[in-house]
């Protein structure tokens, strides 16, 4: 026995002193969370750019009306690939990445409860990304239906490039459900004595909701998936009226995922917009517990409005009404949230620095997109704004001015924490400003067009429309040009820079603020004591 | 007030007005029928709503900005939580939630209302394209994209109704309760016309049901509104409402015409064309019904739509092309052509098909040999 336990300290002695391993193996075989989470990360960041690089395809076409550059089929592929990858593989992968980094320091663990799963479900997203991207060079090209892939489009309709596209899904679906695992078996095991739920920071209450949601949704899309597969290759009629199947069925299947998705985007969103509010108000954030609530209540709701997405699919009058009233309800817990970001500025001691500038225009604009989506629920409203550029604005003001901006508010605010220097402010600065007006022009015109008349989806369109729509590329391009700025940053910020203090912002308090600058590559080995 | 709060109050009053200008530009239609009306109102409602609460929140935001700021030496208060402020702020819109509850749902049961039609129209929609037929007349037929490929491809002037005109409108009555049936051939399709506020799915295999009562006589136009294959952006809808008593001048013109039609078609059975005119008739019929998918130059887009050019439909067994272009493909998007085009059309397209891009067979194809085969079946 003492043998044992001589070996067992003598391997942690070492295990103290080594820091990360070097080269090329150290980030494929990591079990590091913050490993892991930079990985997250970057991969991210790369989509968004060849998200980016498919929505300017979309945009130069769209400049004119007329075909210019573009034919039909590819702008297609573009507009759902370009859907596909934003959704999976920014948006997630971006918050699975912070989830990473920082739930094991907001709740003083040594690492993520299952490291080695860890690494797998990371592992494993290239892949899905690579044969996804793949198949856009395949005969026939990639997928064509829309990232919401209706039946029968996806099925009789689409080309063999499907097929490539289902096990993409079922990669990027197996990815998220184990990150979702490893969140809640984190949360619920490895909290530090004292750091009791209603304790933990907002972020992790929404990261732990949102794991929720993954868990319950991935599956049914992983479902959707599948019976697109059989119905276009086995012969089964799931989807096809001709076999007893329905292509409505599809529908209500995949938003019963996609609701809870959008939520699964937005959560940890509000989670990181409720931990810098308060940093730099210098005020407890209001509401804690309302927060708390609300984020739950919002899960539970998401499940019972996925309707809204049809209602021109010719739902019985009760269903209409029923997805109607639930939808306006996810309004109120929504409001709930942003009056408390409200309250906790209010009387505080405001300064802007740029994660606080990021997440004052995410208030904002967020509040903006919410408001277009409180429209969208009034069914007969609906009716007019269904499939227009009216939905475009409303989906993007929520996912980039919503999703996005929390994601750069995260990425700047703990950045200082991540590689130990202060970044460069008036770049920073810059790369707000431009992406805060660049984005406005982008998005808000789309509301008019949409209004208008103009549906979405379509590579030309009537000459009417042909003004705003210069405008709004116009603003594309500015805002993809804007987001190299970024990476400008981000690649200083880890090269060099002001040293920065343990706390980093005067305001902010938190374990993640305890430990020093640059995080140690093991931190909390020993628990921490919460008062 | 303080001028500064008004500065931030001032742009959005100006935003909110230029959206609220009745141009077509800016804002969602009025539209020309009754529900039209009560769903612009609804959208105007939630609309100004929207607003108050934007210039709210954002006011207490903008204050708080200006006035608690760290530079101006204030003090943090610590506050963090008032039971009473939230359940206020959870009551009050819910109250307003329920106020706006009231007239959408009043209007949805109005839209959802279809009984005691005056007129009923089967709308049917196929990749890509809208088919029309009149319950109680004898009347039906395809209505396609009219706008010419030369305007899509930047060689020509784009004309003023670009993309939002087509061959063949549907034509119905002012002032009466007419009732589309709407369903699709392959993949859905949406119907929507934005001035009567009617958008409703075509679904393979079922049937919507959807209506209007148009007040004004006049050219509405609208697309479809479901992503539904390449040409989704090239399926307009045009609608032409007029007084009962032109409308049923013209239905009795149409359902004539559609006899004369089919009369010259039997005549037709016993003449026989030449080649150059099947060619000639082929060649157009082709580039109208064929090429959105196998492309003018008959080579299609690899893995997507095959190619007729040294296909061996289009070259062996005359039969089997002639059974693919009637009868279509089921299980792929080629459709059936023989319910949708003329013996005339048919013959000349396979000619056509048979002979163009160094296909060359020689086969002239005559109306009644394809009668013949449409006989058979």
């Amino acid at each position: 026995m003492s043998s044992i336990e001589n070996s067992a300290t003598d391997h942690h002695d070492d295990h103290e002193h080594h820091g990360a391993p070097k080269g090329i193996m150290r980030w494929i075989l990591t079990t590091n969370h913050k490993d892991i989470g930079s990985l997250y990360l970057l991969f991210s960041l790369l989509m968004f750019f060849i998200g980016g690089a498919m929505a300017m395809v979309i945009r130069a076409e769209l400049f004119q009306p007329g075909l210019q550059i573009v034919e039909p089929n590819f702008f297609n592929q573009m507009t759902t690939v370009h859907g596909l990858i934003m959704v999976f593989g920014a948006v997630m992968p971006a918050f699975v990445g912070l989830a990473n980094w920082m739930v094991p320091m907001m709740i003083g663990a040594p690492d993520m409860a299952l490291p080695r799963m860890n690494n797998w479900s990371f592992w494993i997203l290239p892949f899905a990304f690579l044969i996804l991207l793949m198949s856009l060079f395949m005969e026939g090209g990639g997928p064509a239906f829309g990232w919401t892939f209706y039946a029968p489009l996806s099925t009789t309709y689409s080309g063999d490039s499907t097929a490539f596209f289902v096990f993409s899904v079922h990669i990027m679906g197996i990815s998220s459900i184990m990150g979702a695992i490893n969140v809640i078996v984190t949360i619920f095991n490895l909290r530090a004595p004292g750091m009791t739920f209603m304790k933990m920071p907002l972020f992790v209450w929404t990261w732990l909701i949102t794991a929720f949601l993954l868990i319950a949704v991935m599956p049914v899309l992983a479902g959707a998936v599948t019976m697109v597969l059989t119905d276009k290759y086995f012969a089964t009629s799931f989807f096809s009226a001709a076999g007893g199947g329905d292509p409505v069925l599809f529908q209500h299947i995949f938003w019963f995922f996609g609701h809870p998705e959008v939520y699964i985007m937005i959560l940890p969103a509000f989670g990181i917009i409720s931990q810098i509010v308060p940093t730099f108000s210098r005020k407890p954030l209001f509401g804690y517990s309302s927060m708390v609530y609300a984020t739950a209540s919002i899960a539970i709701l998401s499940f019972m409005v996925w309707a809204h997405h049809m209602f021109t699919t010719g739902m019985p009058l009760a269903g209409e009404l029923f997805f109607m009233y639930f939808t306006m309800l996810i309004s109120v817990p929504t409001g709930v949230k942003v009056f408390n970001w409200v309250a906790t500025m209010w009387r505080g001691a405001l300064t802007f620095e740029v994660p606080m500038m990021f997440s004052i225009a995410f208030i904002v604009l967020f509040t903006i997109g919410g408001l277009s989506g409180l429209m969208l629920a009034i069914t007969p409203a609906d009716f007019q704004y269904h499939d227009t550029y009216f939905v475009v604005a409303h989906f993007h003001y929520v996912l980039v001015t919503g999703a996005i901006f929390s994601i750069m508010a995260g990425a700047y605010y703990w950045l200082p924490k991540w590689t130990g220097h202060m970044f460069d402010e008036g770049l920073a600065k810059l790369h707000f400003w431009l992406s805060l007006v660049s984005v406005n022009v982008l998005f808000f015109p789309m509301h008019f067009v949409g209004l208008a008349g103009m549906p979405r989806r379509i590579p030309d369109y009537a000459t009417q429309f042909a003004d705003f729509n210069a405008i709004i590329s116009i603003g594309g391009f500015a805002f993809g040009l804007s987001q190299l700025l970024f990476v400008a940053v981000v690649y200083k910020c880890i090269k060099g820079g002001e040293k920065a203090t343990d706390q980093v912002w005067e305001g902010a308090e938190g374990l993640e603020w305890e430990v020093p600058s640059p995080a140690p590559y093991h931190t909390f080995e020993t628990p921490p004591t919460i008062k | 007030m303080t001028a500064k709060q008004l500065s931030w109050l001032v742009p959005t009053a100006v935003f909110a007005n230029s959206a609220m200008a009745d141009d077509m530009r800016l804002n969602l239609t009025k539209g020309v029928t009754d529900i039209s009306s009560s769903v612009y109102d609804l959208h105007m409602i939630i609309f100004y709503i929207c607003c108050v609460i934007a210039i709210l929140v954002f006011g207490v935001m903008f204050y708080s900005m200006l006035h608690h700021r760290k530079s101006k030496g204030v003090t943090p208060a610590n506050f963090h939580e008032s039971t009473k402020v939230e359940i206020i702020w959870t009551a009050v819109p819910f109250i307003i939630l329920i106020g706006m509850a009231f007239p959408a749902t009043k209007t949805l049961i109005e839209m959802e209302d279809t009984s005691d039609a005056d007129l009923t129209v089967q709308v049917t929609g196929s990749q890509w394209k809208w088919h029309y037929k009149y319950f109680d007349h004898d009347l039906e037929y395809y209505s396609l994209l009219a706008t010419a490929p030369q305007q899509i491809a930047n060689e020509r002037e784009k004309s003023e109704n670009y993309l939002l005109e087509v061959d063949r409108p549907l034509v119905i009555p002012v002032g009466k309760k007419v009732r589309f049936l709407i369903t699709s051939d392959d993949v859905i399709h949406s119907w929507w016309v934005p001035e009567f506020a009617v958008k409703k799915d075509a679904n393979p295999g079922f049937i919507n049901e959807s209506w209007t009562r148009v007040n004004e006589p006049g050219i509405y136009r609208g697309q479809c509104a479901e992503l539904c294959g390449k040409d989704h952006g090239f399926m307009p809808i045009v609608v032409i409402a007029k007084e009962q008593g032109d409308f049923d001048a013209w239905m009795k013109q149409e359902v004539e015409m559609a006899r004369i039609a089919k009369e010259e078609e039997q005549k037709l059975l016993a003449m026989n064309m030449s080649y150059d005119e099947l060619m000639k008739v082929g060649e157009k019929a082709y580039i109208a019904n064929c090429a959105a998918c196998h492309q003018v130059s008959g080579e299609g887009i690899p893995g997507v739509f095959p190619a007729l050019k040294g296909s061996k439909i289009a070259i062996e067994d005359l039969g089997a092309h002639i059974d693919i272009v009637v009868n279509g493909k089921p299980g792929s998007a080629m459709q059936g052509y023989g319910k949708q085009l003329g013996l005339k059309d048919l013959a000349a397209i396979v000619t056509y098909e048979r002979n163009a891009w160094g296909n060359n067979t020689g086969d002239a194809v005559q109306a009644a040999q394809i009668n013949a085969y449409l006989t058979s079946q």
